[in-house]
């Protein structure tokens, strides 16, 4: 499974990564292979504030629906249109153009205290 | 993997459950479904006992004929629902692999002494080759093509030397059969029909069971413990045409009372909007009020939509009729819709 570098971690499964001044908030790879084909995603609106870890949205795949928590603080700027259109993008892509949110953190601190790849790697039982 | 029935199944193949559903509608989707069971009836009193133990109509089933039919308890509940071939000495009934001891118990402790009720399930290997382009794949490997047998039809053919006995059946709303032969055959039967698919450039996967669920209820096909079950009878699901009320048979007369009292509930179908409905959720008015459940829900993947069956109040059972879906706590519109999303192939 793909771990992205510049990410960081819930164990939970969400990541944020660094854009600018901005957060790019989605799922890691591990997470999508995991949930298996992704249908549905349910996203907040721009402009709400969410404190990390709380529920931002939901992720529905074949399987199962699954909350999303927020690793990081912060206030949504940008919603992934495109992956309401088109969930599978979780699936196909979801560093990149499977994004789910994009946050202005409240508290960049926290981003510290997330795992980085390498212990995130570790928590999923990658070496 | 998961455990189905005690056997361990994969969900999906690598391809994914969307693609794989994909797949079976536009090329050939083979499945493994050897934990279906198989029960022959014979005997020189089985025809009799046949019709008596199932709802369809069976006086005019003959060689090489197969129906749909329901197994139905005293009350009118489903026991099961199952395929009846008519094979020219006996009746091959093929049945849910959740349900098969309880079906045997069911024929054996009706069975008179001149019938016999033989389990051909552990001899017995089913794969189902499923798609628009299933019949050409099968023509070109059979000894005898199986394109001239008509649908709910059966013929013994053989590929690579295999007995194999045809039903053009499935439960995708695709064209297709289900192929049965011996059990020791069954991973030299796969990896053929894989490799044939693959050499005449015929796109030919292997489908697991989230797709197989997503192809029959997009196709309007019920699933036991879902639109049918022991708890449901046939009226309120939308089966009474699986019924032949010209003789007798187990549940008749509860059927017969049900109809004359009026049902209480009904299966419909529904669109939802916003949000995937899944099996226990609730169904609401579009003022609030509960008037139903989901027993299934999912994504459609050639339509498109996001789609329930559920039992509901008959007063709004309509289609077009506007009511909501209870998911997480938060009603979503949803809108009474035809069932099937799909039609059949066969039915167009």
């Amino acid at each position: 499974m793909a771990i992205d570098k510049n990410a960081r971690y819930l164990e939970s499964h969400e990541y944020a990564k660094p854009e600018g001044e901005l957060m790019v908030i989605g799922i890691s790879d591990h997470a999508q292979a995991e949930l298996g084909d992704v249908v549905f995603v349910e996203l907040p609106n721009v402009g709400k504030e969410l404190d990390k870890g709380v529920v931002f949205g939901t992720i529905e795949s074949v399987k199962a629906a699954s909350d999303l928590y927020m690793p990081i603080s912060g206030k949504v700027v940008e919603v992934n249109e495109e992956v309401k259109n088109d969930p599978s993008l979780v699936n196909k892509d979801c560093y990149g153009s499977g994004w789910l949110i994009k946050v202005a953190p409240t508290k960049l601190s926290e981003f510290e205290s997330l795992l980085d790849a390498e212990s995130y790697g570790t928590s999923i039982g990658e070496v | 993997m998961a455990p189905f029935a005690g056997y361990d199944m994969p969900i999906n193949y690598p391809t994914g459950a969307i693609e794989e559903h994909l797949i079976t509608r536009r090329g050939v989707g083979l499945f493994d479904i050897d934990h279906m069971g198989q029960i022959e009836i014979a005997g020189e009193a089985a025809e009799t006992f046949v019709s008596h133990m199932i709802s369809a109509k069976v006086s005019d089933l003959v060689a090489p004929m197969a129906r749909y039919s329901l197994l139905l308890n005293e009350k009118g509940g489903i026991i099961d629902d199952l395929f009846v071939y008519r094979l020219p000495n006996s009746w091959w009934i093929v049945v849910n692999a959740s349900n098969r001891a309880v079906d045997l118990e069911w024929f054996r402790s009706k069975a008179p002494t001149n019938v016999s009720i033989i389990d051909r399930s552990d001899d017995t290997y089913m794969i189902a080759v499923q798609g628009p382009r299933a019949i050409e794949l099968l023509d070109k490997i059979s000894n005898t093509p199986v394109s001239p047998i008509p649908r709910f039809c059966w013929a013994n053919i053989s590929i690579e030397g295999i007995p194999i006995l045809f039903g053009r059946t499935g439960y995708t709303g695709e064209d297709g059969g289900e192929l049965f032969f011996p059990a020791k055959k069954a991973i030299e039967l796969w990896e053929y029909l894989l490799e044939c698919g693959e050499s005449f450039g015929i796109e030919t996967k292997p489908i697991g069971l989230a797709a197989r669920d997503s192809l029959r209820f997009e196709a309007g096909l019920p699933l036991h413990g879902h639109e049918i079950g022991i708890d449901i009878n046939p009226i309120e699901a939308g089966f009474k045409w699986a019924c032949d009320f010209e003789k007798e048979f187990i549940g008749k007369e509860a059927l017969l009372s049900i109809i004359e009292q009026g049902i209480s509930r009904k299966l419909v179908g529904i669109e939802v909007f916003g949000g995937v409905a899944r099996e226990g959720y609730e169904v609401a008015t579009a003022d609030g009020v509960i008037i139903g459940r989901c027993v299934a829900g999912m994504y459609c993947p050639t339509v498109k939509k996001y789609a329930a069956n559920a039992f509901v109040n008959p007063n709004y059972a309509k289609i077009g009729t506007n009511l909501s879906v209870i998911i997480r706590g938060q009603p979503r519109s949803a809108e009474v819709i035809k069932r099937p999303f799909y039609v059949p192939v066969y039915r167009r």
